[in-house]
């Protein structure tokens, strides 16, 4: 039996016939195209599959799409607009904040909602909020500096 | 992984909710948060035929203080509950623990009835809930019960829940004047399991005796653990290192943890000595405040 789902992606209006089991994560990626979001673990722990549930981060491997009718979404494709990125995407570009870039999309969806809450964060913040998102390349270091950049610019700005 | 076929319903009523789990008995989970579920059936661990969604009933999710209680609607999520300034004022313990459950995106989602349903001996609430005494309300078609958090954790991921029953509310009663609490854990990595973890509450008497102690323990067992006799041995005594001490060394002959790859039972068993003596410590300065 399918269900019916109507969501907003990315400020997109979508509407499709899901079957029961398939995770929200498989529906991004392989119905509606959108590949940015990762999948790494599928149990909920890695935090590749990262997105923001009406502005909350939530992992997309743990939901069912038949459950996100009438919900918006962001994924890491809506960070940015206009092919600009957003000041923590920069700062992660500028920090040298990723290298293989798997973990990538999942902690900016999640920092991106972590600097909205807490404008002001202290690095034990930050190292507390990085720590449901595993990267294995960077060491996490150059992660902690991207957000610290991206919370002092994005501060500084009127 | 990915999950096996199933049938999901997404009930609009508690009350069609629950007829869809009579219908269907064993055969049938019901979704909160999914946070625990999801990855067991990612993982084909759980394959149940019927999935019943929760998530629609706005219902089940409130807090509310009523008289010397605070009654929690089971699908309030954690993060609600972390902000909630009734839990923050009158369930103290609960709001110290909370922040030590997983990390931001899973309390975006994840329940306080799931938590509890799920009965993970690991987790940080079951424990909270057993050291505040909670009662928790299960509801049927067949009607409503009551069932003290004592009663309630059965074994490793086991309640005492009817193959037709929802756990609907947690109730907890807010600890008279002169109460302090302290919730303690030590976990290899922020928001991982804890090693070892203990919810504590001392209530004192007007000459600064303690009158009543809680203590219960998370990854202690197959359920979450109390040790009624350390905290019996504490009351009409005043408390300070040596008797917190005292208690810490009978608590830790009271928990039965198991081991593993991380901690050695030993090793466990020292955790909730050190855990105890400063949770109780720390507990006795917040009833003095």
């Amino acid at each position: 039996m399918s269900h019916k789902v109507s969501l907003t992606v990315n400020g997109t209006a979508h509407t499709r016939e899901v079957e029961a089991r398939l995770l929200l994560s498989d529906f991004l990626r392989h119905d509606l195209g959108l590949t940015g979001t990762h999948v790494g673990c599928e149990h909920g722990v890695c935090g590749a599959c990262t997105i923001l549930l009406d502005g909350v981060p939530v992992r997309s491997c743990l939901m069912f799409a038949a459950q996100i009718n009438g919900k918006s979404i962001t994924t890491v494709e809506g960070l940015s607009a206009d092919g600009k990125l957003s000041p923590l995407q920069e700062a992660f570009r500028d920090a040298h904040g990723l290298q293989c870039g798997y973990c990538t999309p999942g902690i900016l969806t999640t920092m991106t909602a972590f600097l909205a809450e807490t404008p002001k964060p202290s690095e034990g913040d930050i190292r507390e909020a990085l720590s449901g998102n595993l990267c294995r390349c960077t060491g996490y270091q150059n992660i902690v500096d991207a957000v610290k950049l991206a919370a002092e610019r994005m501060s500084a700005k009127p | 992984m990915k999950p096996a076929p199933f049938r999901y319903a997404a009930p609009a009523s508690l009350e069609e909710a629950l007829a869809l789990k009579a219908e269907h008995g064993d055969e049938a989970k019901f979704l909160a948060g999914g946070q625990s579920l999801v990855p067991a059936m990612n993982f084909r661990l759980a394959q149940p035929a019927v999935l019943i969604d929760l998530n629609g009933l706005d219902a089940l999710a409130y807090v509310k203080a009523e008289g010397g209680t605070v009654r929690i609607g089971a699908m309030t999520r954690y993060h609600t509950l972390q902000r909630d300034k009734t839990i923050g004022s009158k369930v103290a313990l609960m709001a110290e623990a909370l922040p030590e459950v997983a990390h931001p995106a899973i309390r975006n989602r994840g329940t306080l009835g799931g938590n509890l349903s799920h009965a993970d001996p690991a987790s940080e609430l079951p424990a909270v809930v057993l050291a505040l005494g909670g009662t928790l309300h299960a509801r049927s078609k067949k009607g409503a019960r009551a069932i003290t958090a004592k009663d309630f954790f059965v074994g490793v991921l086991t309640t005492a829940l009817a193959n037709d029953e929802l756990l609907a509310e947690i109730e907890l009663p807010v600890f008279p004047p002169r109460s302090g609490t302290c919730f303690l854990e030590v976990a290899r990595r922020k928001g991982d399991y804890a090693m070892m973890g203990v919810a504590c509450a001392v209530t004192l008497d007007a000459g600064g005796a303690c009158s009543d102690v809680h203590l219960a323990y998370c990854n202690a067992g197959e359920t979450p653990v109390a040790a009624p006799k350390a905290a019996q041995a504490l009351k009409g005594q005043r408390l300070d290192d040596k008797t917190a001490r005292d208690a810490a060394e009978m608590a830790k002959g009271e928990i039965r943890p198991f081991g593993n790859v991380h901690a050695s039972v030993d090793y466990q068993r020292h955790l909730a000595g050190v855990l105890t003596r400063r949770a109780l410590i720390a507990a006795y300065g917040r009833a003095r405040a």
